[in-house]
């Protein structure tokens, strides 16, 4: 495996994690909202 | 098949598995745990969500302790066979990147608490953070035997903190849960250091079986397990639980004294004998484990 397959390699890794935690934290702020906002579903 | 020959390890982006291994998964869990119980033993208990919110900071905020204090002892864990492949002692990962990931996962954390529960936890969290990594890590542990006894107030925050968090208060049951864990560190520390002592030895760093000794070190076990025992058992005491808990806080008190006692009693200094304080050592999480669980079990059933 050459060096710059391997960088993109990892850099693709890490652009799915940071997105699915990036989605993750929307979910969460929008959840902290509606709770702090004293809406209970 | 491809290899990996031409790949220079410095030259790539960090792998997200030593990003993880930065936070010290396995330490985070025992935080996780206490702070949870913290939380749950609360008069008052949160919305869900803000709750999972509390302890997710908690977990952050040890996770930015993790990777700052693997940023700071980098030169040290390279000296120690116990940490020499973490990432950064192994060259997977720049020490920048270590830095960077901690004092921004650190703050992340004290400013989403602030948020979702209150700012009293928060600056709690962030007390945490700044005692584990300025106090703790960066001015007692490579300068005085004693880096254990005052440092492990930094890893007794979480209880507190997940009370907070709950009441936006403190009160003396929290206190109380604090002092356990305070107390208890320097003797599940110290068990771990007299079977790895030649480690830290290595290392410069001054743990007490290095700078004083074996046996004044077990002197130390078996009196810090003594006031430990007290405090364990004082929430009963005091009318802040019920039989439930200070039956198990009996039991649990006494098998760790028993086992102290033990370590004590030994006179090896060789590591592949020091049996006793490896039962000591693998008991005082279980114990710590099982008194929380306990306490938690004690509000419910009694509420």
């Amino acid at each position: 495996m050459r060096q710059e397959d391997e960088i993109v390699r990892r850099q693709r890794e890490r652009a799915r994690i940071m997105a699915l935690l990036l989605g993750a934290f929307v979910v969460l702020l929008f959840f902290i909202t509606i709770a702090k906002t004293g809406m209970n579903w | 098949m491809p290899t990996m020959e031409m790949v220079n390890p410095a030259a790539l982006p960090a792998d997200w598995r030593d990003i993880l291994a930065l936070t010290k998964p396995r330490v985070m869990s025992l935080v996780v745990f206490t702070g949870l119980c913290g939380l749950l033993a609360a008069p008052e208990l949160p919305p869900l969500v803000l709750g999972f919110t509390a302890i997710l900071c908690i977990a952050l905020a040890a996770g930015a302790c993790g990777a700052l204090n693997q940023w700071y002892e980098a030169e040290l864990d390279a000296k120690m066979r116990r940490t020499a492949k973490r990432p950064l002692p192994a060259g997977r990962m720049e020490r920048q990147s270590a830095l960077h990931f901690g004092v921004g996962l650190g703050g992340f954390s004290v400013v989403l608490m602030g948020l979702a529960t209150n700012w009293v936890a928060a600056v709690l969290l962030a007390a945490s953070i700044l005692f584990y990594v300025l106090i703790y890590t960066v001015w007692l542990k490579p300068r005085t035997p004693q880096n254990i006894v005052i440092g492990g107030a930094a890893g007794a925050f979480p209880p507190l903190i997940g009370w907070v968090a709950a009441t936006g208060q403190i009160s003396a049951l929290p206190v109380l849960l604090f002092a356990i864990i305070f107390l208890w560190t320097p003797p599940h520390f110290w068990a771990l250091s007299l079977f790895v002592r030649s480690d830290y030895a290595a290392a410069g760093i001054p743990m007490l079986p290095v700078v004083k000794g074996i046996e004044p070190t077990r002197r130390q076990i078996f009196l810090y397990s003594l006031p430990m025992a007290a405090a364990a058992i004082a929430p009963w005491l005091l009318g802040l639980a019920s039989s439930i808990y200070g039956v198990c806080a009996i039991v649990l008190n006494f098998v760790f004294l028993v086992l102290a006692a033990r370590v004590l009693a030994n006179r090896s200094a060789e590591p592949a004998q020091m049996e006793p304080e490896k039962h000591l050592f693998a008991y005082s999480v279980f114990y710590l484990f099982a008194l929380f669980t306990a306490l938690v079990a004690d509000r419910w059933i009694a509420s």
